[in-house]
């Protein structure tokens, strides 16, 4: 694995002071079909930090954040979380993690229940007294800006509002880490934006620890502390890119000559995964 | 109908804001009950139906048809009055048995369906006895089951019951898997028990589905009572609809032949009726399929 320096120094070096949340090591998975989606992949995510997993389709991005919840085991490799909490170890359940939030490329919502029983539903699902939870959802739902919308139905909602209670479901555990899988790629430009700024908001607020995956260029190098590309055919980290813009990062940010240059390393190292 | 239902002015979209953008608002006006739209809906099988029954009134009468042949609409009509106390007791047997069979095959195939999703080896074991059952012609068997169990009107449920819990079974079995892979997911994510992922996944999303299953076995529950019954009554041994209208036919009494067919005809149209209505009650909030369009 090659690190390639962009802001002067090595994104191992920025991670080093801290404890990993969580650290994969030489990870692999093969599928029953026999289809090897990764192949060796090794990551450390450092707490607070927001990482952007950039690939092309059907690199393995989507594998290795099922691999880190915990929903796939990894045929070979080890997923750890040294600073997690005894009763987050892996259970029954094949190893699915609580303190996880994810976010899939669809809303992914109960189309029978309202905006306001969705986001409950981890908490349900954990058994926590209804007014706790229905009062830890309605400041969800706040947080992600659908104050006045809890009694709507998802078929109600527009496609950007949908995502938002998505994200706002994720979160209502306070969850250690929020994982992301194409959250926003069926999205329009503007509502993509928006949605960008205000996740990046949540994240700064909140302090969580984001893995972002896209395999939009633009929205790696806007989003993200950090880039980890990914090759295709086996699937593997192919380099890990620092990107030292300081935050809140704003439509200034866009138009900057910085931006434009880690658009251009971002997307060289995507053509060369691309091509390999 | 030209006025398209627009929504209040409080409603009408603001720049950049979709939370204006809430549909539901938008109240279509109402005659008796029903949204303007939906009367054309309404009235034109009626006028259909009228112009049919007046056409058979007047070829009856032009042709002077004997009534033991073809009776009229008219006479249909008045024998239906004059014959309601005999009649109304085997409507009301009729429903009975079909009700009750409703119930049954709801209960016996939601809980088969369940028992099948939350166990293979079981549903592998017993399904091939349930697509038996379906695919047996119920005449041949009826006769059997009268045999059998004796009482006429158990077997009569019987029988209704095997015709309808088919459908229910089926349906619901493929509701109960048809829940979001994501969803199912998720709830892997945040450790659910099976009985939870029953209870807020997998129930609410066999919902349509075994709906779906109650319209298509409301009429089959129908359907199975009066063919059981058309069995036992060639042994005088019944009392419902069916049994008027082979006793009528025996006596030549056509027109009150007639009449019982058109209150089976009429039960199934509201069993129909009232199996939709409650269906589309229950997910109009949600489903696709109860869904009003907007123009
Ligand atoms: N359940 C599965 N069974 C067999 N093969 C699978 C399964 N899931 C994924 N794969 C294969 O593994 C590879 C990686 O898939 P994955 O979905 O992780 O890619 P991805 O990077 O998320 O792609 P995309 O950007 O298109 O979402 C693909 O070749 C895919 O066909
Ligand atoms: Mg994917």
């Amino acid at each position: 694995m090659n690190y390639v320096s962009v802001a002067g120094r090595t994104a191992d070096a920025a991670r080093q002071a801290s404890r990993p949340l969580v650290s994969l090591r030489n990870v692999s998975k093969q599928f029953a079909t026999g289809t090897l989606a990764i192949r060796g992949a090794s990551l450390d995510l450092a707490p607070g930090e927001f990482a952007s997993l950039l690939g092309p389709s059907g690199c393995g991005k989507s594998t290795l954040l099922r691999i880190i919840a915990g929903l796939t085991e990894p045929s070979a490799g080890t997923v750890e979380w040294p600073s997690a909490c005894p009763d987050a170890s892996p259970g029954a359940t094949g190893g699915a993690r609580p303190d996880i939030g994810f976010v899939f490329q669809d809303p992914t919502l109960m189309p029978w229940a309202n905006a306001l029983r969705n986001v409950m539903l981890p908490l349900t699902l954990a058994r926590v007294p209804k007014p706790e939870a229905e009062s830890r959802a309605l400041e969800m739902l706040e947080l992600v800006g659908l104050k006045g919308f809890e009694k709507a139905y998802p078929r109600e909602l527009s496609g950007g509002m949908k995502m938002r209670v998505s994200i706002a479901r994720a979160l209502v555990t306070r969850p250690r880490i929020l994982l992301m899988d194409e959250p926003f790629a069926a999205l329009d430009e503007i509502t993509r934006h928006r949605l960008n700024d205000d996740l990046l908001a949540l994240w700064w607020r909140h302090r969580l620890t984001v893995l972002f995956v896209t395999h939009s260029v633009f929205e790696s190098v806007y989003l993200s502390q950090r880039i980890v590309v990914m090759a295709a055919r086996p699937g593997r980290v192919m380099a890990d890119l620092a990107n030292d813009a300081p935050y809140p990062r704003d439509d200034l940010f866009r138009t900057s000559a910085e931006y434009a240059h880690l658009c251009r390393v971002a997307s060289e190292t995507l053509k060369r995964a691309i091509m390999q | 109908m030209t006025d398209t239902p627009l929504a209040s002015p409080s409603a009408a979209p603001q720049h950049g804001f979709d939370a204006e953008a809430r549909p539901g608002l938008a109240e279509e006006r109402r005659v008796l009950g029903l949204a303007v739209s939906a009367w054309p809906g309404v009235i034109a099988p009626i006028v259909i139906g009228v112009l049919a029954l007046a056409l058979w009134e007047a070829i009856v009468r032009i042709k002077a048809i004997p009534p033991y042949i073809l009776p009229g609409p008219v006479l249909i009509a008045q024998t239906i009055v004059q014959d309601w106390g005999t009649l109304s007791q085997s409507l009301l047997i009729t429903l009975r048995i079909t009700f009750a069979a409703l119930i049954a095959a709801v209960v016996v195939g939601v809980a088969l369906a369940i028992l099948f999703t939350q166990s293979k080896w079981l549903e592998k074991s017993l399904f091939p006895y349930a697509v038996i059952l379906q695919v047996t012609p119920i005449v041949a068997i009826a006769p059997l089951i009268i045999i059998w169990v004796g009482d006429i009107n158990l077997s009569l449920l019987i029988c209704a019951w095997i015709v309808a819990f088919f459908p229910i079974l089926s349906n619901t079995i493929l509701g109960l898997n048809s829940a979001d892979h994501n969803l199912v997911d998720l709830f892997r994510l945040y450790r659910a028990s099976r009985w939870q992922t029953l209870r807020y996944l997998r129930l609410p999303a066999a919902l349509p589905y075994f709906l779906g299953g109650v319209k298509i076995s409301g009429g089959l529950a129908l359907i199975g009572a009066v063919v059981a019954e058309f069995v036992a009554g060639t042994g005088g041994r019944a009392s419902g609809l069916a049994y008027r209208i082979l006793e009528s036919g025996y006596r030549l009494q056509i027109p009150r032949m007639f009449a019982a067919l058109v209150l089976v005809s009429a039960s199934g149209i509201a069993i129909f009726v009232l199996t939709s209505t409650i269906s589309h009650l229950v997910l109009r909030r949600w489903h696709e399929s109860a869904i009003r369009r907007e123009a």
